[in-house]
């Protein structure tokens, strides 16, 4: 433990900034900072968490202008000298200080049809998955996204397109796409066509390089342009 | 704002435009050498079906592929959408390929310049 003092500034509101003083921990992570300031400055700020571990995706926000899971950042790998901004996550309206509404977020997930499509019931016998085919090692590859709105947040297109469906829910349809017991096939296609789908993606890659849990969502999007075309000479359409 | 049929469509003109690109350079290198006179092009132009073929299909994917592409520019920076977006991502393809058109019909078939 050290006696110095970190300076953190909160931005709440659109321009409304505030500085606090935080005193440094050895081991302390960006959300243990906010934390200290919601428990020992200002009870009124308003910020979200829930597992602390990086399995819930409830904790991100902008840090020093880049999206990242706060629970698992170290605030030693942010500071600049001994200073930090804090900001509510980009592309997504704010409710109070650090707690943006993810509704736009949801809502693009089952927009790009990011919903399980069964055709067994409970008597089928399970469907074999099997471990090594390339389309499970297509799927397997995007399974582990949290929903953690990191990419959202850093996605360049998102800010300047608002219909644009974004890397996470793209990439859980590709999943989707890619999964041996997922019957959605043409609707998952249609829903990334439309006019907030993949095919907005400018491959600019801010989504796999902010990924806090390393996935890639650009190659997984690049996954679904290379269906959908191949569908369209297909189907003709 | 770019649905799958555009998307194609800019694909696919990018795909024509790639060969296109690569003779016309190839064409400029070759013509430019001993000099460059409007003689020395006009003879090799008018009357050529395939010079005609040539830039008149660079003429229409530029068009396509331009008029999409700024489309999503003005979409994405300048926030228009809707007809408004759509009428002018159609004046943009109208205007490039009357202006391309004109330039290749005049080096082509057009009557009075006279090599």
């Amino acid at each position: 433990m050290t006696t110095n003092k970190l300076s953190v500034t909160i931005e709440r509101g659109s321009d409304a900034q505030e500085v606090f003083e935080v005193p440094a921990y050895d081991n302390q992570t960006v959300l243990d900072v906010v934390s200290w300031v919601q428990q020992n400055a200002d009870p009124t700020l308003s910020y979200r968490f829930a597992c602390r571990v990086g399995m819930c995706g409830s904790c991100a926000m902008m840090v020093n202008g880049v999206p990242r899971w706060t629970c698992r950042t170290h605030i030693s790998k942010v500071l600049k000298g001994n200073a930090v901004t804090i900001g509510p996550l980009r592309n997504l309206p704010v409710i109070k200080d650090l707690a943006v509404d993810m509704d736009p977020f949801f809502d693009k997930w089952v927009g790009a049809e990011g919903v399980h499509h069964g055709a067994l019931t409970r008597d089928d016998p399970i469907a074999p998955v099997d471990e090594d085919s390339a389309p499970r090692v297509e799927a397997n590859a995007g399974i582990e996204c949290i929903n953690c709105s990191v990419c959202y947040a850093a996605c360049d297109t998102v800010a300047g397109n608002a219909d644009y469906l974004g890397p996470a829910a793209l990439q859980r349809a590709w999943t989707l796409l890619n999964d041996a017991k997922d019957e959605g096939r043409l609707a998952i296609l249609d829903a990334v066509s439309g006019a907030g789908g993949c095919h907005n993606c400018h491959s600019m890659g801010s989504c796999t390089l902010y990924c806090p849990n390393e996935l890639d969502p650009m190659s997984a999007i690049a996954g679904l342009k290379r269906e959908t075309a191949r569908n369209f000479f297909k189907r003709g359409r | 704002m770019l649905s799958l049929r555009l998307y194609m469509l800019q694909r696919i003109s990018a795909l024509l435009m790639a060969p296109l690109v690569l003779g016309h350079l190839g064409v400029m290198i070759y013509a430019i050498q001993g000099g460059l006179s409007a003689a020395e092009i006009l003879g090799r132009t008018q009357g050529s079906v395939l010079w005609f073929a040539f830039y008149g299909l660079f003429v229409v994917a530029v068009s396509v592929h331009g008029a999409i592409g700024l489309r999503t520019v003005i979409h994405e920076w300048g926030g228009l959408k809707g007809p408004v977006l759509e009428a002018v991502m159609w004046a943009i393809g109208l205007a490039l390929f009357a202006l391309g058109a004109r330039a290749v019909w005049a080096v082509t078939f057009a009557a009075g310049l006279g090599a």
